[in-house]
């Protein structure tokens, strides 16, 4: 074999970096679809009482154990993930409405207009976010409202800063001016240029909101002004929880957490696999 | 000259301190008065309510001005505010500044623990897995950490005291003092006692950050020239690090901890509710969930001062530490 010819050799199959961030990605993004499908289809199972089978720790029957009127925790850790994460997703893609807004405004609407909305940001920052949920659902009157408009009104700081940044250098950007001096008008800028510069930065932002979004949302509903509690949330769970562990009921709060955490785990995977993906300076790594 | 820039700073952020406070104190209020709390039903409840007839209601209405339209609402507020008068508690049957006055000692000594704690715990985490980059410690202090930052506080609270109080029974499982004992004989040890799970747990959480952005920091210094003329000139990795890198590293280390104030204050909100710990958050929580709407605007406004403040004294603090700062300011 003639040593040019090696290098015509179609290349051994291997996986290389690109394609394992990939698989990553699809990976947890499908288990999390999951999780959230599986969690809606038990609903009725989570709120299902037994009381033959209460305050059973975990076994092969109840994985996750039983509560004090028998309902099967795994059931309800699977429904209260679910409509944790749904919850959430609804919040941060609403608040990411508000980033975007916000964002344009601030890059596009002149100096004042950025005074303005940095200044906002600032006030955001300023104000525990916990206090400032607890206001909105207090003057909602609590609630999957409340909750909603709570979160989406208290994420939106950090996305609009990257929604902004981004617009700004796109638009003091050579290729831009170059486009307006071809005498393209403003709305193909808008669309082919700013469009294409700013939704991968917009759609990571998005991603990394959600866990953010999903923790929050369990906290206040934790703390009782949320989901209302005949629903199977994280938060009500884990809430119910706090009464029997002195009783040593420790699986009631241990493997709810657990699961919320690897969810939010994932969700971070998701986001940062996608953000190595879509730059081309790491996403060979 | 440097004397003349930093006044002139410090005016500028204060200015910017009233302008944030003023601002709170509008969204609060806004919030507040939005809410379904009824006025007149939660100052007298229901039951006297619905036996008093229109005119006796809307007397009392004029009496507490809450017919009125929301700006003179506001601006009556807002003055008795400045005043220090925030009004009366409901749930707590105290002046709200009272209330506020009393769990914020509890809070604040709980969280200035939590904030010291962090910090420290923080730099020496970052620095070391910044030092020892791709080790087996730094691999398990990163993983610690992003497992941290994303596991809920309200969980590690009942993680430890699931742990450490129902099963090892080393701590008490709530409150800030003994059960039973008036408050007169409460000791010191005894409070310091209740109030080490809460502040070990907020310690616990909130060096997550910190440790990320110090490890980041110290891989940027471990590769700048500096280290590598220390090491040239003879010095051991460790001397570099403190003689070098140290000063370097604990700069943005204080600001992100002064920045971190707002979360540690979120924390210690859910923290407070699961060990029953009387401060300001779980006053906060019982506000919102009792209708206790003066107490609720008061918290609020009280927590953003809180947090405002920190971020100031953060900026002239960096200033003052920092002379390049002050440098580029008076180029500016």
């Amino acid at each position: 074999m003639l040593d040019a010819d090696i290098l015509h050799l179609p290349q051994t199959r291997r996986l290389t970096n690109r394609k394992a961030t990939y698989l990553c990605a699809l990976g947890a993004a499908i288990f999390l679809v999951v999780v959230i499908v599986a969690g809606q289809i038990v609903t009725g199972l989570a709120m299902q009482t037994d009381f033959l089978q209460k305050n059973l720790p975990p076994s092969i029957q109840h994985p996750f154990g039983t509560d004090w009127m028998g309902r099967d925790m795994f059931a309800r850790t699977l429904a209260g993930l679910s409509l944790s994460i749904v919850v959430g997703l609804g919040a941060a893609m609403m608040s990411s409405v508000i980033a975007l807004v916000l964002g344009l405004i601030a890059a596009l609407g002149g100096r004042r207009a950025d005074a303005v909305v940095s200044w906002m940001i600032d006030l955001m920052m300023g104000i525990p976010h916990i206090v400032l949920l607890i206001l909105i659902s207090c003057a909602l009157g609590g609630g999957f409202v409340g909750v909603m408009v709570g979160v989406a009104f208290t994420h939106w700081a950090s996305l609009t800063r990257v929604v902004r940044a981004e617009v700004m250098q796109c638009k003091n950007s050579d290729f831009v001016s170059a486009s307006l001096r071809l005498g393209r008008s403003k709305a193909y800028i808008a669309l082919k240029h700013m469009l294409a510069h700013v939704a991968p930065q917009f759609l990571v932002g998005l991603i990394l909101m959600f866990p953010h979004a999903i923790l929050h949302e369990a906290a206040i509903t934790f703390l009782g002004f949320g989901i209302p509690p005949e629903q199977p949330a994280l938060g009500i769970i884990l809430s119910e929880s706090m009464g029997f562990l002195s009783t040593g009921m420790w699986w009631l709060a241990v493997f709810p957490g657990i699961a919320l955490i690897v969810c939010v785990l994932l969700f971070d995977l998701v986001g940062s696999s996608v953000r190595k993906l879509i730059d081309p300076a790491s996403s060979q790594e | 000259m440097a004397l003349g820039i930093v006044p002139k700073y410090i005016i500028g952020q204060i200015i910017r301190f009233v302008l944030l406070m003023f601002a709170v104190s509008v969204v609060a209020f806004a919030l507040v008065s939005l809410s379904p709390i009824d006025p007149l039903q939660a100052n007298i409840g229901q039951a006297s309510l619905a036996g008093m007839t229109e005119e006796k209601r809307a007397v009392l209405a004029a009496y507490w001005n809450s017919d009125a339209d929301p700006i003179s609402r506001y601006l009556g507020w807002a003055c008795a505010l400045i005043q220090g008068d925030m009004g009366t508690s409901l749930r707590f049957n105290a002046p709200v500044a009272q209330v506020i006055g009393v769990r914020a000692l509890n809070s604040l000594a709980l969280m200035a623990i939590a904030w010291l704690f962090s910090g420290i715990i923080g730099v020496v985490l970052g620095v070391l897995s910044g030092v020892m980059r791709g080790s087996l410690l730094d691999r398990c202090i990163k993983v610690y950490c992003f497992v941290l930052a994303a596991s809920p506080t309200f969980w590690v609270a009942l993680l430890l005291l699931i742990v450490f109080s129902v099963q090892l029974g080393w701590f008490p499982i709530g409150f800030s003092q003994p059960v039973g004992v008036s408050s007169a004989q409460v000791s010191f040890t005894d409070a310091l006692h209740h109030m080490a799970l809460p502040a070990i747990t907020l310690s616990l959480v909130g060096v997550a950050n910190v440790t990320l952005h110090t490890r980041e920091k110290t891989i940027d210094v471990m590769n700048s020239p500096y280290i590598a003329f220390a090491i040239a000139r003879g010095q051991s990795r460790r001397e570099a690090v403190i003689h070098h890198g140290l000063r370097n590293l604990v700069l943005p280390a204080i600001t992100i901890q002064f920045a971190q104030i707002a979360e540690i204050f979120g924390g210690s909100v859910l923290v407070e509710q699961v060990f029953s710990y009387p401060g300001l958050g779980q006053a906060a929580v019982s506000a919102g969930l009792g209708g206790d709407a003066a107490l609720l605007a008061g918290i609020a406004v009280v927590s953003a001062a809180l947090v405002f403040a920190g971020n100031m004294v953060a900026n002239i603090l960096y200033r003052v530490i920092d002379p390049r700062m002050r440098k580029e300011a008076s180029y500016a």
